[in-house]
């Protein structure tokens, strides 16, 4: 635009004779109508967003192969059987590099079947994808991202859904979030599979959700691999019922660059698995590798030591189930860049055991003998390298500790999660 | 030139073939009120459009406490098929006819001092009722001030204004699309209008409270023994001065009730943050008293907690208040400035907190 301006400017100064003003007038008319197109990106936004508004049921909107410059969120809302396909991850971009409005780049809403494929999207202000209330949706081959080095300015969330049912992410790649890449949360029946998270706080995150299975998928240089948390406050109380197994979750020891206030800012760098007051969790057959401060963790609310007011809420983790994993030899160093691992540091030097329990029970989940009630046991076996440590976190501080490794209570096994809840 | 004549020829088809295009998918089912592509093709006013001088079945409405929109003034009007009223409700939007449209016109005077130096008015909002549902329509001014065109994606455009101080402010003002009006407008998924509310509408305009006026005017019918006195009322956070606490406290939430509490609410778009202001919220907990953030991102900034009592500069909400970053700012949408006034109020309520 701006070349084809100056071009005209120019003839226009230096142009010596009426004549050729007449000839070059059309002439630069259509080097800026041209430059225009290449850029034409308020009219490009305009007519997707008026597609997106105007769509009937069963509609198929396109995404043009290209770059594509957006100032304000695209968005969906209220439809049935949509699908958004792109030209392919590395053809068509969506960037919000310079957004202007709205807090995400795609927002859906109140919906129905949709699909969400084959497209790059980056740099929006806030989360890159948002559905809300959505039953039935897709996410496929696509690439979600903030460009640059990872950062706290970046949004929170690459894939969002939330109070969503039966969702699909498969084959998408997450890069950068500030809170998590993958997050899923408020939601249920949820497939994660054959993605990839990298370079963000947590790489994929399963919270407050019910009947979710994470397979197959790469979480690596993140600040934590994958997480599946319960959260207090919330309208949906309870998640668990979560499945994780056959992923590759390697060298999580990216700094925490979330904003401070952020639960997720409280996850030490170099955790592989983090299992937080849910309930239900089935870990199994993963490659836990080079996560240099807690390969697997499992732990209360408590551990975050905020308060809890909420009166329905659970913080104690239940009926964990940790087998078949093979986790990586040798000396790790945790960091020292969080308290956890500071403590961690001081207790274990550079041998901190792979899998952590808090060790916080819930006193009437305790059978006579202080071990915990069937239903709601804690049971790891058969894990590749799998060093254990309870380190009964209520009683630990700096000079005091009371540590077990020992295993023996905790090795059981559960039923395997079935797919049916 | 000829090209430049075949261009504008093309756009002009194009824009036809749009509009034809925007009109029939938009047609609603059966209510025999099709969407208009220009404002003036309803009959809503009389006289020169610009005046909004409302024609018989129109009457204007004042809330109590208003949304905050980058400081534009509201003309609002209520459109009533002939021979129908609409029906009273305690809590919840009243009952409207199949057909009824709220009307909400946004302006700048040109100089707030001076508000007899004339306006520009810059979009119309219309909500429609139909048998089922609401159905927005957004209509963008022309600069001549002759009409509004049907904008299904809103609008970006400069705008300014010389204040109350008469210092000059200047801002993109950014229209609404038509899914971003449901942004706020819904409740459980559904297209609800938010300032048609008792507790919105309960005062006296002149010299009479204007549901009673309305009811006299067999616009509105409300319950036997209607009291306007006992009924909901939020208070109008503009009055000056809040002096006593108690009074600071209504004020703080009916401002947080009418800008913030038609998302943040159990049945609304943010319900998924467990953070809920509108007015009936009474667990300190669910408004954010030392509640961590769910999925803030960095909307958290360095707080902690949604309202830290006693510390407004520490609390989320003043922090999200204050910016204007459109990945941190709240409201998410209809604002590119803070609102002062509005912040000082929140604050200076926060802080009497204990």
């Amino acid at each position: 635009m701006t070349v084809g301006v100056f071009l005209c400017l120019h003839r226009r100064t230096f142009g010596q004779k009426e004549i050729s003003m007449s000839r070059t007038l059309p002439i630069c008319c259509w080097l800026v109508a041209i430059a225009a197109t290449l850029s034409a990106q308020p009219a490009l936004e305009k007519q997707l967003q008026t597609q997106l508004i105007l769509a009937a049921d069963g509609d198929t909107i396109a995404l043009p192969a290209g770059n594509i410059i957006l100032s304000n969120t695209l968005s969906l809302d209220a439809k049935k059987d949509i699908t958004i396909r792109g030209a392919g991850q590395d053809k068509t971009t969506l960037s919000f590099k310079n957004q202007q409005q709205g807090a995400e780049g795609i927002k859906v809403t109140n919906a129905q079947n949709i699909v969400l494929e084959h497209f790059t999207i980056e740099d929006s202000k806030g989360d890159l994808i948002k559905t809300q209330a959505v039953n039935g949706l897709v996410f496929r081959d696509i690439t979600a991202r903030w460009n640059g080095k990872p950062k706290k300015t970046n949004g929170a969330y690459a894939l969002y859904p939330v109070q969503c049912q039966n969702v699909r992410i498969e084959r998408c790649t997450a890069i950068g979030a500030s809170d998590a890449g993958i997050y899923v949360g408020q939601s249920d029946s949820v497939w994660v599979t054959r993605c990839y998270a990298k370079n963000n706080v947590a790489g994929i995150e399963i919270e407050n959700t019910t009947n979710a299975w994470v397979y197959e998928n790469i979480a690596a240089y993140n600040t934590g691999g994958v997480l599946v948390f319960d959260l207090p406050d919330l309208p949906k109380k309870r998640g668990g019922h979560v499945k994780v197994w056959k992923n590759k979750i390697i060298q999580n020891n990216h700094k925490n660059f979330a904003p401070k206030g952020n639960i997720v800012g409280q996850v030490p760098p170099g955790t592989g698995v983090m299992i937080l007051a849910t309930n239900d969790v089935e870990v199994h057959d993963n490659f836990i590798m080079d996560n240099k401060t807690a390969s697997t963790a499992i732990v209360s609310y408590f551990i975050t030591e905020l308060p809890i007011k909420d009166k329905e809420y659970n913080p104690y983790p239940s009926n964990i189930h940790i087998h078949d994993n093979v986790y990586s030899e040798g000396k790790r160093t945790p960091t020292r860049k969080n308290k956890m691992g500071t403590l961690f540091w001081l207790k274990f030097g550079r041998r901190v055991p792979h899998i952590i329990y808090d060790g916080i029970q819930n006193p009437g989940w305790l059978a006579a003998d202080g071990s915990l009630q069937p239903g709601y046991r804690i049971c790891i076996r058969n894990n590749e390298n799998g060093t254990f440590a309870n380190i009964r976190a209520h009683k630990i501080g700096l000079f005091k500790s009371d540590i077990s490794r020992d295993s023996k209570p905790y090795d059981c096994e559960l039923n395997s999660l079935s797919d049916k809840h | 030139m000829n090209l430049i004549r075949c261009q504008t020829n093309t756009k002009t088809f194009l824009a036809i073939l749009t509009a034809t295009f925007v009109l029939s998918a938009l047609r609603w089912e059966g209510n025999g009120f099709p969407a208009k592509m220009k404002l003036s093709e309803y009959p809503f006013f009389t006289g020169a459009l610009a005046a909004l001088s409302p024609a018989p079945n129109v009457f204007p409405y004042e809330v109590n406490a208003p949304l905050f929109s980058d400081y534009a003034e509201k003309a609002r009007f209520i459109y009533l098929p002939e021979g129908t009223a609409m029906n009273y409700r305690d809590s919840a939007a009243f009952d409207f006819p199949v057909g009824a449209v709220i009307i909400k016109n946004f302006y700048y005077p040109h100089d707030f001092s001076k508000p007899e130096k004339g306006r520009r008015i810059l979009e119309t909002r219309l909500l429609v009722k139909e048998e089922k549902d609401w159905k927005a329509l957004e209509y963008v001014w022309n600069t001549e001030q002759t009409d509004a065109l049907l904008e299904v994606t809103g609008a970006t455009f400069p705008v300014s204004w010389l204040d109350a101080n008469g210092k000059k402010q200047s801002i993109q003002y950014v229209a609404p699309n038509l899914n971003q009006c449901k942004g706020c407008h819904s409740y459980d998924g559904q297209f609800v209008p938010l300032g048609i509310t008792a507790r919105q509408l309960n005062r006296v305009e002149g010299a009479e409270n204007q549901l009673l006026a309305w009811q006299k005017a067999g616009k509105l019918s409300l319950p036997d023994h209607f009291n306007p006195n006992a009924a909901p009322r939020l208070t109008d956070y503009r009055l000056k001065p809040q002096t006593t606490n108690n009074n600071q406290q209504s004020a703080a939430r009916a401002y947080l009730d009418a800008n913030c509490g038609h998302c943040h609410n159990p049945h609304g778009p943010a319900s998924t943050s467990g953070m809920f202001l509108d007015i009936f919220e009474n667990n300190p907990e669910r408004l954010g008293v030392n509640k961590p953030p769910v999925a803030a991102g960095r909307g958290s900034g360095k707080a902690r907690f949604g309202i830290v009592p006693g510390k407004p500069a520490e609390s989320i909400l003043v922090y999200r208040m204050e910016s204007n970053d459109p990945g941190i700012r709240m409201p998410e949408l209809g604002r590119q400035l803070a609102h002062k006034e509005g912040l000082e109020l929140v604050k200076a309520w926060i802080k009497e907190m204990k």
